[in-house]
């Protein structure tokens, strides 16, 4: 299968030209999702002022261009959001706003929401602030090596 | 960008224009069926029997051992099958690798599900077989042993004269996946043990959808496609005559500048292993360092993953596979990169360029030179590199 073809314009232009690659010094959030051994990592800041407004995400992300694509777009999409509406920004918005995913890469489209959820979650405690919907993130890649298995793969 | 840079000829190689011209008339001129009684078919049988006899001269064989089929993945499927069925009065057991070709593999766990046993070898970190291993693998019910002639992804070449001659001391049948050494390696099916050999034309400038098996004299083999009489009652199916024309062709042609070619892309494989390794740092290379074949490179890029590195090698003109799982649609990389024993991340990381006659040096220094920008690139945005260089200050 020939990934290139496969790809939307929109997966490609976030590929080839990634947003929000990098790192921040003094995060409101970081979380990272993923692990090595599944081939995908993704670590996202976020800088939120004071009124809870997401004033900028950075991301970095080992994995396949999809995982890369995702992780570009996610920071796009909660870039001046509330806290509420990033909560908002589901796999379904990210692979929506990429034109679609390939299936096989669908999986890829979570990591990005967990990403987002996992920042927020280290914002919320750091902070003692209460986001509706967020759950402490199930994975943490120095913990669990095993975290991300897709069914049906 | 117009450049094309093809570098993964161990998925398939370019039909040489020669081989094409030989073919070409027996698609709408000399059409008939081989198998027919009229003259107009004879004279196609004639050359079909040529070409049978010329590859067999390639390889030390008799043209009755030469039986041709679909392609790689039949000839394995047959060869496996068949002995498995010929044989399973006398035994239930296989051995065979962990590195094998999935047409080995599969086949070899379809039978497992049907009484058979087999036993997957393990290998070094070279990718190389343990002949004391195969020995201590070896039962009174083996009736089967399948090693390859060379890796597909790493290209490292297996002991197979040994690997046969203890095969032959038990009185085991020995078969040999020989897909990427055909037209290669020097092949003598009985200097080096073989009674079964796989090999496929598209991967030596033949054309796609046409294989053979070799099978030694008196090596009890049961049909795997059944219905007519083609291939002495052994092969059903219309033969493919101008793929065996075109087969012959290319294998001829792929012995006469066996040495040349193998020269060539031996001198451009080992630039680009010696430009990358010195180059680009935390860069591992796969497979054997110098029993290889002549064409196979293959390298492990730590902190990055395989299909973000293709697809950005293709953005500039550059056809190369990985072992990565995003490149099969499966979440592990490559069984024979965790075979040799890389960590999952760093099997997600593996490139494979594979030469041919026809690539340059300049393809070389413009593929490497390619591979330090994006590996630079791609390093920059992988959050393992961030902790890596954090953890190193």
């Amino acid at each position: 299968m020939s990934q290139v073809t496969e790809y939307s314009e929109k997966v490609m232009d976030h590929f080839s030209n990634p947003r929000n690659v990098g790192e921040m010094e003094n995060p409101s959030g970081v979380g990272t999702v993923g692990n090595a051994k599944c081939g995908d990592i993704m670590r996202m800041y976020l800088d939120i002022d004071e009124n809870q407004v997401v004033r900028d995400a950075k991301f970095k992300t080992f994995g396949c261009g999809a995982a890369i694509a995702t992780s570009s777009m996610a920071t796009e999409l909660v870039k001046g959001k509330t806290i509420a509406d990033a909560m908002e920004v589901t796999n379904q918005a990210v692979m929506e706003a990429l034109g679609g995913l390939p299936p096989v890469k669908v999986h890829c489209s979570l990591l990005a929401q967990e990403a987002i959820h996992a920042a927020l979650w280290d914002y919320s405690q750091k902070n003692d602030v209460v986001i509706e919907g967020l759950k402490a993130p199930v994975n943490d890649i120095e913990e669990t090596e095993e975290y991300y298995q897709t069914p049906g793969e | 960008m117009d450049k094309l840079i093809y570098m993964d000829n161990a998925a398939t190689t370019r039909v040489e224009p020669e081989v094409l011209n030989e073919m070409l008339p027996y698609f709408s001129e000399e059409y008939g069926n081989p198998s027919s009684a009229y003259s107009f078919s004879g004279r196609i049988a004639k050359k079909v029997a040529a070409a049978r006899e010329s590859i067999a001269g390639a390889i030390g064989a008799k043209d009755t051992e030469v039986f041709f089929t679909a392609g790689g993945s039949e000839s394995d499927n047959w060869a496996i099958k068949g002995v498995a069925d010929a044989l399973k009065v006398k035994g239930n057991h296989i051995i065979t690798t962990k590195i094998e070709h999935h047409a080995v593999l599969h086949t070899c766990e379809f039978l497992e599900k049907h009484g058979f046993e087999v036993t997957y070898l393990s290998v070094d970190e070279n990718g190389v077989v343990s002949i004391d291993e195969l020995k201590a693998a070896i039962r009174p019910s083996t009736i089967l042993i399948s090693v390859m002639f060379a890796n597909n992804e790493i290209g490292t070449l297996e002991p197979v004269a040994q690997i046969g001659h203890v095969a032959h001391e038990h009185g085991i049948v020995f078969h040999t996946d020989a897909v990427q050494a055909f037209g290669h390696q020097p092949i003598n099916v009985d200097e080096l043990n073989i009674d079964l050999l796989s090999a496929s034309a598209h991967k030596l400038g033949g054309p796609k959808g046409v294989g053979l098996l070799y099978v030694r004299s008196g090596v009890k083999l049961s049909n795997l496609i059944h219905g007519g009489a083609q291939e002495k009652g052994r092969r059903a199916g219309t033969t493919n005559a101008f793929g065996i024309i075109g087969f012959a062709k290319a294998m001829e042609l792929a012995t006469l500048g066996m040495e040349k070619n193998n020269a060539h892309e031996a001198q451009l494989r080992d630039h680009l292993i010696k430009r990358v390794l010195e180059e680009i740092p935390y860069v591992k290379l796969n497979g054997h360092p110098t029993d290889r074949l002549s064409n196979n490179a293959n390298f492990s890029f730590r902190f990055v993953e395989g299909e973000s590195l293709l697809i950005m090698l293709d953005q500039k003109g550059i056809c190369a596979s990985s072992g990565s799982a995003c490149t099969s649609g499966s979440l592990d990389p490559s069984h024979v990169l965790l075979a040799i024993g890389l960590p999952h991340e760093i099997a997600h990381g593996s490139v494979r360029l594979t030469l041919s006659k026809d690539n340059t040096m300049e393809e070389v220094d413009y593929v490497v030179d390619s591979l330090k920008q994006i590996v630079e690139w791609l390093r920059g945005m992988s959050p393992l590199y961030e902790d890596f260089v954090k953890k190193n200050k």
